[in-house]
């Protein structure tokens, strides 16, 4: 009897966190203490650059969990966009002397055209068919920016000056750039919580529930497909115009299919179809890469290890099986 | 005829040919795609670093064991279809109840594992692997100079191309599998072990890979990224033939091959990017690929 009370007190815990959790008010404040965390994070001893390194491949997780996790669609090819757009803004930064943050705009931009023709082309085969389509897509992408004159191959672009932001804040100062990395974080996540809670969020989820129940409602399935894939190759556009950035560069890397793994991978195990997963997911990666860059292509093989049993055991991935405690006990 | 279209016959036909070698790869390599696709609902991307596999275990067995190509041709395909049998039982038996996506996310995790633990134990450079005896020198067709070994690879890609249909098509095993294809519960209420039918599927595709690579082996050399060179390609390849038949998989991937080869003649800089080109063009015109069926 006792033990059947607990539980049920302990059910009521669980259903009030669960309800809590879901409630706009919550959500608004939890965005005020997030900010705040974010903004004091280089006082507490992290250092900046590693940060904005994790909010650059947040939001680019983020931007991909759009697709993943709320359509339904798995791309394999998300390196195109990013890296795309931070050889773009790169470029434009150092040779044609943009500020940054109109070189950021440039590299966003393209990928948004890049986004609207894949998508438009990927569209045209679903489930494994789009996965393979996006991957081979990128990877022409690849042999682009291998070619390309712009690009220097394998040298990739090098040295790209941080500039002043409008033309009077100084980037070269860390913290200034730091707060300018959180600005683009914060306006990116924005977009991205904003699009998922809208009308046309709730469509594309109910898109990768029953899609054809959505078709015969009037929907043009279709354009909102290729319309959650520009979004994301968008604002995966912003996420690596912005790394370039932070990093003075744009390289091979950054458009290689292994990019577009590390993403996949970074949604997985933050949790797909969770708001906040993928900040997860990316903080996990980007702290590992950290922890084992001396460490050669071991790196590869603990990266495929982690998908393997990600994949075999655990699905929902940080936030989400964290969320299933919570709504068992409700 | 000493020129056409303002290039040497020699040069011309080299490319053709090497392009019909790298289509058998292509080939080769797709059928068991499809053969997986068919059977398990699942897109192998494993399927490139088990060619690679293949081919290190032929060099392996030359270098550590002084086993030479004609065994190793038997016996690598061999080891990489018992390796194969053993990750579809442990691991990708598990995921079918769930969207194939799992599955393609699964095999891409165990490519990276494969591929890096080769990297690590042999570098990123390549080895060479001699050509058999048998097959060395080559004709002297008049237009150009064919290498034995060339000619082989094609020859018996096409061979065990038309085997592997026979074996679907034409005999009693055949017939299980493309059953069970259509209907799984019902080929199984007539007491047929499907579980078994598809570690099978899955055991002999890969081998078909490891065939692959043993094949691959003395004309590229042998190394870890061997195979992630040609995955992409291939999937493409799947995309612009479909899944559906065998022998689609084979025009296409030969066809593809061609093409490869006569860009590399009248335009290098795009020859790296025409496989995708073509995909996207045939994605345009033909969505479902040019043997594909519309799925409903």
């Amino acid at each position: 009897m006792t033990a059947a009370k607990e539980n049920t007190q302990t059910m009521s815990t669980g259903q009030k966190i669960s309800n809590a959790l879901s409630d706009r008010r919550v959500h608004l404040a939890g965005f005020g203490v997030g900010i705040l965390l974010i903004a004091i994070a280089p006082y507490l001893g992290l250092y900046p650059i590693y940060l904005m390194k994790l909010l650059c491949f947040a939001l680019f997780a983020f931007a991909f969990n759009l697709l993943l996790g709320f359509v339904g669609l798995l791309s394999f090819g998300h390196a195109a966009f990013f890296g795309m757009a931070s050889y773009i803004s790169a470029h434009t930064i150092k040779v044609w002397g943009f500020t940054p943050e109109l070189g950021v705009a440039a590299g966003t931009l393209v990928a948004c055209v890049l986004g609207l023709a894949f998508g438009s082309l990927a569209i045209r085969q679903r489930g494994i068919y789009f996965a393979m389509i996006t991957l081979a897509l990128a990877q022409m992408v690849y042999f682009f920016a291998l070619q390309a004159p712009f690009t220097h191959g394998e040298d990739g672009i090098q040295g790209v000056p941080r500039g002043e932001l409008f033309g009077f804040i100084d980037l070269s100062q860390t913290m200034n750039l730091y707060y300018f990395v959180m600005a683009v974080f914060i306006l990116g996540f924005f977009i991205i919580y904003r699009a998922i809670h809208s009308p046309f969020g709730q469509i594309l989820k109910a898109v990768r529930e029953n899609e054809s129940r959505v078709t015969s409602l009037g929907y043009n399935v279709t354009a909102l497909k290729v319309g959650a894939f520009t979004l994301s190759a968008t604002i995966t556009g912003l996420a690596g115009a912005t790394k370039a950035v932070v990093f003075q560069s744009a390289t091979l890397t950054d458009v290689h299919w292994s990019m577009s793994g590390e993403v996949v991978l970074m949604t997985l195990l933050g949790g797909m179809g969770t708001v906040l997963g993928p900040l997860f997911g990316a903080g996990i990666i980007v702290t590992l890469q950290d922890y084992l860059a001396g460490m050669g292509s071991w790196v590869t093989v603990i990266t495929g290890t982690i998908f393997v049993v990600c994949v075999l055991t655990f699905r929902r991935g940080v936030v989400g099986e964290l969320t299933r405690m919570l709504r068992i006990h409700s | 005829m000493t020129e056409l279209l303002g290039i040497p016959p020699q040069v011309l036909f080299g490319q053709v040919m090497l392009g019909l070698i790298n289509g058998s790869f292509y080939a080769l390599l797709s059928l068991g795609l499809a053969v997986i696709f068919g059977m398990l609902n699942v897109i192998n991307f494993a399927h490139g670093a088990l060619y690679m596999v293949g081919a290190f275990v032929a060099w392996m067995m030359l270098n550590y064991l002084g086993i030479g190509y004609w065994p190793a041709l038997i016996l690598a395909p061999l080891v990489v279809g018992a390796l194969g049998v053993v990750l579809e039982r442990t691991m990708l038996a598990r995921l079918y109840h769930l969207d194939h996506l799992y599955g393609l996310l699964l095999t891409f995790g165990l490519a990276l594992i494969i591929e890096g633990l080769f990297r690590n134990a042999y570098g990123v450079s390549g080895t060479p692997y001699p050509i058999p005896e048998a097959l060395a020198g080559g004709q002297n067709l008049g237009f150009m100079f064919l290498p034995n070994y060339r000619a082989w690879v094609v020859v018996a890609a096409i061979v065990v191309c038309f085997g592997t249909w026979f074996l679907i098509e034409r005999t009693r095993i055949g017939s299980y599998l493309r059953a069970a294809v259509e209907n799984q519960e019902l080929v199984r209420a007539f007491g047929i072990n499907v579980p078994l039918l598809m570690t099978l599927a899955y055991g002999g595709a890969v081998a078909l890979a490891g065939f692959a690579g043993v094949m691959a082996a003395p004309i590229y050399q042998v190394s870890p990224l061997m195979g992630q060179d040609i995955i992409i390609k291939v999937f493409a390849i799947v995309v612009i033939g479909g899944l559906g038949s065998i022998f689609g998989s084979m025009v296409t991937g030969l066809g593809v091959g061609v093409i490869e080869g006569l860009t590399k003649v009248f335009y290098p800089e795009a020859s790296s990017v025409v496989v995708f080109v073509l995909m996207a063009i045939v994605l345009l015109v033909r969505p479902h690929g040019l043997f594909g069926r519309p799925r409903t």
